[in-house]
């Protein structure tokens, strides 16, 4: 598959430059370190936050830490998307005769993120056995479930910034709020904020469908089985951020020379 | 092969003041300039014809370009190239040409130029002896052979903009746009490639089209020329006509009278 020749293509430059790629591996690990201790002491000070013990929290954190890092690693193009078209590379994507998107996915990969989800996984890990969950197969499977559901939620909120730039290059900041704003968010379970803030992140930016509320299955908290599959909305978020991208193509105006 | 029919652009340029202050009124207030890149642009191309593309900077000669391929969507008019509208069938109408942007590259600049022909094969899905053929040919004919294996950062200039050309053929398109393909180039390099594309045209019957600024790539490949100015085509037709009714030696001189008499 041509997605797979362009990963290769995107390792063999990165393996040109290795120190370069150690430092940087490096530097995510200890993020996420850092980040994750902090919250440790929380709660080795105040037990537990609004009725979620800390194994819960970490399996919040550690599901949307994954998420967070895969989207980071696979879909970086569309999080550099802005300078993509600045340098007027956006040219050379449409000069070939293969889709915007697989262009854009293939043509940046940050490994070094995965560093990032060597951690998440070890939260998880924390998480699978402090939270005193009775894991069975379909718990299981809806932990996974998440993962991938946000992985594909924060791709698609990726897709909708990038596709803002063909349109204006300019002030693009304000997508931060709702990507790095959000995911810190959603490290914690939505019960914790106020009313309007959990309704945002659930109908407008799904981020409680991939965590909060298939949590609540999980923990017990609902027998309900439908949270369950609270997940797959994803897909149903992914079509308009796709058809989005796909007018913003149509309305790209390159630049001059 | 190309037939453009009244082809009309026009951007919205935002206008902006000197100054911080004014950088901060724009944040509020924007106003925009309506610039005509291209205005009812008429001209065809046949089959195998090289055509030189001329007129000075900001004449709308890199937009006509990018509507050729496909990568504008014109306000107006029709452009026909290959049977194609190019920006609406784009996948199919990019696969039959090579396009080549002289200041931007193509290929990866990390890794060693005969990689990034193998990834552009797999993206044109060439088949392989396809491929092979054209490597082969491309190879001797453009003398590739010493830094196929070296990485696109290391190569000089000219070493570069072969492998472009090169690149931009290797799945054979039957239509070539080289903007300005010779720029920044030594007198050798020039040479080489002048000599190249003459040699592809006169064997495959390959179109192309090209702008530059360099007269002796004009007058080294093709007597017909297209000037274009402020977006509109002046002068449609022979350079040797030209060069006769101006009776200057220079081909330089004679494109400064051109430019001076269309006021450009």
């Amino acid at each position: 598959m041509i997605y797979f020749k362009y990963l290769r293509m995107v390792v063999k430059s990165m393996l040109q430059y290795r120190a370069n790629l150690v430092l940087l591996t490096i530097g995510q690990l200890l993020s996420v370190a850092g980040y994750f201790a902090g919250i440790a002491l929380l709660f080795a000070r105040f037990g537990s936050l609004d009725g979620w013990s800390f194994g819960e929290v970490a399996l919040c954190f550690g599901v949307v830490t994954a998420a967070w890092s895969l989207t980071e690693c696979f879909a970086r193009g569309f999080d550099v998307f802005q300078s993509t078209v600045r340098r007027g590379e956006f040219d050379r994507v449409l000069l070939r005769p293969r889709g915007t998107i697989l262009q854009i996915l293939g043509g940046n990969f940050e490994f070094t993120r995965l560093a990032k989800l060597l951690w998440a996984f070890a939260v998880l890990g924390v998480g699978v056995t402090q939270s005193g969950v009775e894991w069975s197969a379909l718990r299981g499977l809806t932990l996974a479930l998440m993962v991938l559901s946000g992985f594909l939620i924060f791709s698609g909120v990726f897709i909708l910034g990038a596709s803002v730039c063909f349109w204006t290059v300019e002030g693009l900041e304000f997508i931060n709020i709702f990507t790095d704003g959000g995911r810190e968010l959603a490290a914690y379970p939505l019960t914790i904020y106020t009313r309007w803030i959990r309704r945002f992140f659930t109908f407008i930016l799904p981020f409680g469908c991939f965590n909060y509320l298939p949590l609540l299955y999980v923990t017990g908290r609902s027998a309900n089985g439908l949270y369950a599959l609270t997940p797959l909305f994803a897909l149903a978020f992914l079509l308009p951020c796709l058809l989005m991208w796909r007018s913003g193509v149509r309305h790209y105006q390159s630049t001059g020379n | 092969m190309i037939e453009l029919k009244g082809v009309g652009k026009t951007f919205k340029v935002a206008r902006r003041g000197k100054g911080t202050l004014a950088a901060l009124q724009s944040l509020f207030h924007r106003q925009y300039d309506l610039v005509r890149a291209l205005d009812s642009v008429s001209f065809r191309v046949d089959e195998g014809e090289i055509v030189g593309y001329i007129g000075p900077n900001g004449a709308g000669k890199s937009t006509s370009i990018k509507v050729m391929s496909g990568i504008l969507v014109p306000d107006e008019g029709d452009c026909e190239i290959m049977g194609f509208a190019p920006w609406k069938q784009r996948r199919e109408y990019v696969r039959q040409i090579g396009v080549v942007f002289g200041q931007r590259t193509q290929l990866w600049w990390d890794v060693p130029i005969i990689d990034s022909f193998e990834l552009l094969r797999d993206i044109y899905s060439v088949p392989q002896p396809e491929y092979a053929r054209n490597l082969e040919l491309l190879t001797q004919t453009m003398d590739l052979s010493a830094f196929l294996r070296t990485p696109l950062r290391q190569l000089s200039l000219g070493q570069r903009m072969r492998a472009e050309i090169a690149a931009s053929l290797l799945h054979s398109p039957k239509l070539l746009f080289l903007d300005e393909p010779t720029i920044g180039l030594d007198a050798p390099s020039k040479l080489a490639v002048r000599q190249f594309i003459r040699q592809i045209n006169a064997e495959t019957k390959l179109t192309v089209l090209l702008t530059t600024h360099d007269m002796n790539d004009i007058d080294a490949l093709t007597d017909r020329i297209l000037l274009i100015g402020k977006g509109k085509i002046l002068y449609d037709g022979a350079f040797s006509q030209i060069k006769q009714r101006s009776g200057q030696s220079a081909v330089e001189e004679v494109i400064a009278e051109l430019y001076r008499e269309y006021a450009l």
